[in-house]
């Protein structure tokens, strides 16, 4: 199995792989095709994706990077009219045969545009995905809310008003929340879409510094419309454009010698 | 010319306002006068005696009846249907048959409801002239009225809270009852009480289904009169303005005090509306 | 490849059996109102359809002939089909354009701190049963016609227009206020700059521009109107005669139901419920009518 998808980008990414040492494919895309009514958003994109790595999807608005993100967790279920083709495998279960939408999203965590956190307590927004899966025992809800905010490095801002409500943090601090939202259901993927865009250049230094570090335990794969933010954080990165992905290599190979024409404009600025 | 037509017009507009104010204002003024030489404990909490006079606790009892029973129906019902068309529905023929029953439940006036319960549940469920017959009238009457305004209630919650919920592995319906309802709830709560005024103010429809007893009512299966129908009997009976009137002055307090909540609710809903 | 059942958890399988029983549970909750419409027009216009099914008695008759004499087997009910006509017309003629202009003054030229008191209080009044406007009609304004237009009985058509043209007035205010203030800011600005005077772009361009939620408070308004009932019983005298002037006493078809359901039977109460149908019928069509110009208006 190779980790590498071009063929002829092989060669140069090649000593890079090796020096990084051998990751596991988690999720694979192969041959992804997706319909909003009868316009079509994604073309055959394939990709794959490795395990406790830092992927980000790259290209101009409106080129489908969000709406391939969300194929990942069955988000766009939620839209009416979506149709999808081709196969996505989590883990190697093929995840739209699979009806347990649930287990997926449980496994396969998700972080907004904007902070979405919902009109209750700090606490309780943390322990809201484990109570909905059953969990009541407040000793382990407790632990499980301070390791998930420890783990978003939200901790030490937070923890002397657990109870008071979420929605009066600052936004920066409200998406980290979101972050230990997502942690605390203790997924092996964390899906962002944009999870700076809104955020001011103090706190998205911070949501990087803390992506960088949830890579030793979670696959991410992120959405980012700063280029600057991808070359940072990212291990690999894919460029889409009109729905396609025009190349997908390690990140050093796309950012200094990009393959394709359209990834050196993109990069370079030159539209977008 | 035109500044003519100008002043003309703008001395239209003065008038108008100054006579519906000044009607508006009559009316309240006029049942005041008129009715608050009644009011008094006795009134309000005395029972009624058909020898003149006479409290109005058994009416004011019987309205309350009304209120909860058919709230307690039409409250669940109502923003049940209504989490349907605006969380699980998919547009199509079925919601659009739905909207527009719905939309035609509301234009439907208060007769046709009274003969409708007339006959079918005073005659054809043998419910009899009743409290239970009129409120069950009264729940159609305001399941449209809930059905609407929690719609709109649900309409303002977040798409974000949807999303971030069903993203960390829940169902459709924990996200119904931990997110969006909790979140939608000062809308839903107005919604009740514009439904209380409703049912307050209603006569023709509570005067064919429960008839006109002026007694204090043993059960809900009893015949009873609401505050309303009887201000109405009193006027058309016996002509006694002062007691109608009197019963105006308890319904205008009541109808005041459901709307200054229903406005202090949706006020706190804006502020929650970050 | 099926994986479905294999791997599910247990807890998971149970959560999409209740997901599944619920959407179910909320489709049957709002069909409901579906099943209680089919329910409402079933069973008034089976009833009421039942005396004309059956040969006995002939729909155009029901409609034209004046005479309504239950005791006789004589359902003619003409007079009330033009008593209920006259009434809404001339409540409509009174309260849309005082209602309306009320709304305007509201929202154009009362000093704010004077709608921010009035606004409320009219919303306020649109509350009120209305029985209690009924009871004003009787007390104020029937004495007020008898001793000034020297009739034998102050209860009349124009008791009742007045009556419903005041009863209409806070919901029209209401709804056509909240529609004004709607329209945009800039269609004001752009009017004034042009040079137009305030009450030339009041006319012009703000009126016009609030033209359906001004349609759709009339809609309110005469829903309310032609569906009154007890407030209407008070004032109208009702008399079985179609009116010629303003000052004949009137039975509209609201009140003809009211006052004889409690003790009609047989065919008689079935007559009843005919005349109900012919008041749904009436409503059904002015709403037609009205959504036909506010969509043409558009």
């Amino acid at each position: 199995m190779t980790t590498i998808l071009h063929e002829t980008t092989y060669t140069q990414a090649a000593p890079i792989a090796m020096e990084r040492g051998y990751k596991a494919t988690k999720i694979n895309v192969d041959k992804l095709n997706l319909f909003y009514g009868d316009k079509q958003a994604l073309f055959d994109v394939s990709l794959n994706i490795q395990e406790k790595e830092v992927t980000a999807l790259i290209g101009p608005s409106g080129c489908g990077k969000s709406t391939f993100l969300r194929t990942l967790n069955r988000m766009n279920d939620l839209i009416e009219g979506v149709r999808v083709s081709g196969d996505i495998t989590v883990d190697g279960e093929n995840i739209y045969t699979s009806q347990d939408v649930i287990k997926l999203r449980t496994k396969v965590g998700m972080v907004f545009q904007k902070p979405n956190l919902f009109p209750m307590s700090i606490y309780d927004n943390v322990a809201y995905g484990p109570r909905m899966q059953g969990i009541k025992n407040k000793k382990v809800l407790d632990a499980l809310v301070e390791e998930s905010l420890r783990g978003a490095a939200i901790w030490d801002e937070v923890k002397d008003r657990l109870k008071t409500s979420a929605l009066g943090l600052s936004g920066g601090q409200q998406q980290r929340v979101c972050i230990a939202r997502a942690i605390a259901m203790k997924p092996d993927v964390i899906l962002m879409d944009e999870p700076t865009s809104a955020l001011d250049p103090i706190s998205t230094l911070k949501v990087e510094e803390l992506i960088s570090e949830l890579k030793k335990d979670y696959t991410i794969v992120i959405v980012t419309h700063n280029m600057q933010q991808a070359a940072r954080i990212s291990d690999k990165t894919a460029f889409f454009l009109n729905g396609e992905v025009i190349e997908y290599d390690e990140t050093d190979v796309i950012f200094q010698t990009p393959n394709d024409s359209r990834t050196e404009d993109y990069i370079t600025g030159r539209f977008g | 010319m035109r500044q003519a037509k100008d002043a003309v017009l703008r001395g239209l507009l003065w008038a108008s306002a100054l006579v519906s104010i000044g009607v508006l204002l009559l009316i309240v003024g006029f049942i005041f006068y008129k009715g608050i030489g009644y009011i008094s404990f006795d009134f309000i909490f005395g029972d009624y005696s058909p020898t003149g006079g006479g409290g109005i606790l058994p009416m004011i009892v019987t309205t309350i009846y009304t209120i909860i029973i058919s709230l307690v129906i039409a409250t669940p019902l109502g923003i049940l249907a209504a989490v349907y068309l605006q969380e699980y529905a998919k547009q199509g023929r079925l919601v659009n048959i739905i909207r527009f029953a719905t939309e035609s439940l509301t234009g439907i006036p208060s007769i046709i409801y009274g003969l409708f319960g007339a006959v079918f549940f005073v005659a054809t469920l043998k419910l009899g002239m009743s409290i239970l017959a009129a409120s069950l009238t009264l729940t159609i009457i305001v399941l449209p009225v809930i059905i609407r305004t929690t719609e709109e209630a649900l309409k303002t919650v977040p798409q974000s809270y949807r999303e971030g919920s069903l993203a960390l592995g829940t169902t459709k319906l924990q996200t119904l009852y931990k997110v969006i309802l909790p979140s939608a709830m000062p809308g839903i709560l107005s919604g009740i009480i514009l439904s209380i005024g409703r049912i307050v103010g209603e006569s023709a429809a509570i005067f064919l289904t429960a008839g006109t007893v002026a007694a204090m009512p043993d059960s809900i299966f009893s015949s009873a009169r609401t505050l309303t129908v009887h201000s109405y009997l009193v006027t058309q009976e016996s002509g006694d303005i002062g007691l109608a009137a009197a019963v105006g002055i308890v319904l205008i307090v009541l109808i005041f005090f459901i709307n200054m909540t229903a406005t202090f609710i949706s006020k706190k809903l804006n502020k929650a509306d970050f | 490849m099926d994986t479905t059942h294999t791997d599910m958890t247990k807890a998971n399988k149970r959560k999409y059996a209740l997901e599944k029983f619920s959407s179910k549970l909320f489709l049957v909750c709002a069909l409901l109102s579906v099943f209680s419409l089919v329910l409402i027009v079933g069973f008034v216009f089976y009833k009421g359809a039942t005396p004309f099914v059956s040969g006995e008695y002939s729909f155009i008759n029901f409609l034209f002939a004046s005479d309504w004499v239950p005791s006789e087997d004589k359902f003619g009910i003409w007079p009330m089909i033009v008593a209920s006509l006259y009434a809404t017309i001339g409540a409509l003629v009174i309260g849309v354009p005082v209602g309306l202009f009320t709304a305007i003054f509201l929202a154009e030229i009362a000093p704010k701190s004077v709608a921010k008191i009035l606004s409320p209080a009219i919303q306020l009044l649109a509350g009120i049963p209305s029985v209690l406007y009924g009871v004003f009609g009787l007390a104020i304004i029937v004495p007020f016609l008898q001793n000034n237009l020297g009739l034998a009985r102050g209860q009349s058509l124009i008791a009742v227009i007045i009556v419903l043209a005041i009863m209409m007035l806070p919901t029209i205010v209401t709804v056509s206020e909240t529609a004004i203030r709607a329209v945009p800011k800039a269609y004001r600005e752009g009017s004034l700059a042009l040079g137009a005077s305030q009450i030339g772009t009041i006319f012009k361009v703000i009126v016009p521009a609030a033209k359906s939620g001004i349609l759709a408070a009339v809609v309110l308004g005469l829903g309310r109107a032609i569906g009154e009932t007890m407030a209407v019983i008070l004032v109208a005298g009702n008399a079985l005669i179609v009116p010629t002037s303003l000052t004949d006493s009137v039975r509209p078809l609201t009140t003809n139901i009211a006052l004889e359901m409690g003790y009609a039977a047989g065919t008689h109460q079935e007559m009843l419920f005919a005349t109900g149908i012919v008041l749904f019928s009436f409503i059904l069509i002015l709403n037609f009518v009205l959504s036909k110009l506010s969509k043409g208006g558009q």
